[in-house]
């Protein structure tokens, strides 16, 4: 079965679904704050690997980069409200593209997965849980740790 | 493709300013990100897809694949740039990091400084060798002490390919109130001595292809520089499209070349300048007053398909880039060069 990224035509495409989706998240008065005294460039190159991923197309992202990539904007008071509100901006996005609604739901379901690394906490929290930073330790330990266990000895575990 | 040019390994080398080369046979397939990594060289790296552009390198010789330079600006395609993790090369590449724009030194001799009005000079200066640079680039200038800042070219001499144009390196030099820099340049003995020349550097510049494209340049003070330039390098490729030229200051004592900017729209029919101030009243009709950004979207709302250069003080150009891009104009069409000044050290 292909992804929506590549119904949609892949890497142009979602070229064009990025200077869509970030219009309106600029323009957007809920988050539109998050977004101010950023590179723009640097901004939408995020958002282009961001759309990628929900989309289905090749990406590489681990829970860590999402914890990381936003921990600044949860001191911020980043919290669900504003996930939700990227997420309806997202759906806006593909409905311009002419991606059918199942497809968008199907999309949503895959940006609602990370919402819990987004905003750091553990994963299966309930809305409106505090971000957890022991949690983050916990996660950023096993990422060093690597795939092998802490008695491997290979370069992991330096 | 055939068996053998599937047999044929493909080297890949990396150049940096402090070691020797490094070249590396590529296993089939590989991507030079990969290669690289393999290698043990720390390339900074994170979606591995193509989309971050964390892993853009530059070539340096050999060309980079079409998929590794999707999603980039047309004037960082030109330049060379591409992002490693969606390079798989099919012939010998020389590649090196992206920041290491500054490799060209050459030495210069100030021939000339003039008075383009009250607090900006037009700085010429000769170099032995030509400097090949796109038109709008700027360069580090290095005075015999250390001292360094940087200046975009005002001036058309340009890379091979192209005719060249004014023989000289021109800069523009706003004096700021104890800038080093600039009180040495706007002296009375400035001229004949001689500089280093670092760079060049930037993607603010004119791309040739798509000669109709409208073309929008804001610029604030000595912002006119890199955007004088570029409005002659688009007319002498033959640009089409519209092409409009703001320049605006806070009062008509920072307005130059005013003349010249005239003269050139006096020629091309295609081509409009508007000059703007911030504080009226102006003395001259045809300069408008108020705040650039305003002015700009009064004459032209939406700009949809255009290509947009914006150059001067950075809260107008940081604030400028988000309301051409609300206007909609593309990201990748949107081409930024803030100017940081420095009054001391």
């Amino acid at each position: 079965m292909s992804t929506v990224y590549q119904q949609i035509g892949g890497g142009a495409a979602v070229d064009a679904a990025v200077d869509i989706f970030y219009r309106k998240v600029l323009t957007d008065d809920r988050i539109s704050r998050f977004f101010d005294d950023i590179d723009m460039d640097v901004q939408a190159a995020k958002q282009k690997a961001f759309l990628t991923m929900v989309l289905g197309g090749p990406a590489n992202y681990t829970g860590q980069d999402m914890r990381r990539g936003h921990q600044h904007l949860i001191a911020r008071g980043m919290n669900d409200d504003h996930v939700d509100a990227v997420i309806e901006l997202l759906g806006q996005t593909l409905a311009e593209l002419g991606v059918s609604p199942a497809a968008i739901g199907q999309i949503a379901g895959v940006a609602e997965s990370v919402r819990d690394d987004v905003l750091d906490r553990p994963a299966g929290s309930p809305r409106g849980t505090q971000p957890g930073s022991s949690n983050t330790a916990a996660a950023a330990a096993a990422e060093k740790r690597g795939p092998c266990g802490p008695s491997c000895g290979c370069a992991h575990n330096q | 493709m055939s068996a053998t040019t599937m047999a044929t390994a493909v080297t890949l080398t990396l150049t940096t300013d402090q070691e020797q080369s490094k070249s590396f046979t590529l296993e089939p397939g590989e991507s030079v990100l990969s290669a690289l990594l393999r290698h043990g060289v720390a390339v900074p790296n994170s979606c591995r897809a193509g989309a971050c552009q964390s892993c853009m390198m530059r070539a340096t010789a050999g060309t980079p694949t079409p998929d590794s330079q999707k999603g980039l600006k047309d004037a960082q395609r030109v330049k060379g740039l591409f992002l490693a993790c969606a390079c798989v090369p099919t012939s010998d590449l020389t590649v090196r990091f992206a920041d290491g724009d500054t490799a060209s030194r050459a030495k210069g001799v100030i021939r000339r400084v003039d008075r383009l009005s009250h607090d900006v000079a037009r700085v010429l200066i000769e170099t032995k060798e030509p400097v090949s640079y796109f038109p709008g680039q700027f360069l580090n200038l290095v005075r015999s002490d250390g001292l360094v800042r940087s200046y975009s070219l005002a001036s058309l001499h340009s890379p091979a390919g192209v005719a060249p144009g004014d023989d000289a390196l021109e800069l523009h030099v706003r004096r700021v109130r104890g800038g080093q820099m600039s009180e040495w340049l706007h002296g009375d003995d400035v001229v004949g001595e001689t500089v280093e020349l670092h760079g060049p550097m930037g993607d603010c510049f004119y791309v040739a292809g798509r000669p109709e494209q409208p073309i929008l340049l804001i610029g604030t003070g000595t912002g006119l520089a890199p955007l004088y330039a570029i409005v002659r390098d688009a007319l002498r490729h033959g640009h089409t499209g519209p092409i409009r030229l703001y320049h605006g200051a806070r009062g008509p004592a920072g307005l130059y070349l005013i003349d010249e900017l005239r003269a050139l729209a006096a020629r091309h029919t295609d081509f409009a300048y508007t000059p703007c101030v911030l504080e009226g009243p102006a003395d001259d009709a045809a300069v408008r007053v108020g705040p650039i950004d305003q002015v700009v979207l009064a004459d032209t709302p939406k700009l949809t398909g255009h290509r947009v250069f914006l150059c001067g003080d950075p809260t107008i150009v940081t604030a400028l880039r988000k309301r051409v891009f609300l206007a909609g104009a593309n990201m990748k069409d949107i081409y930024a060069d803030a100017f940081v000044m420095r009054a001391s050290s």
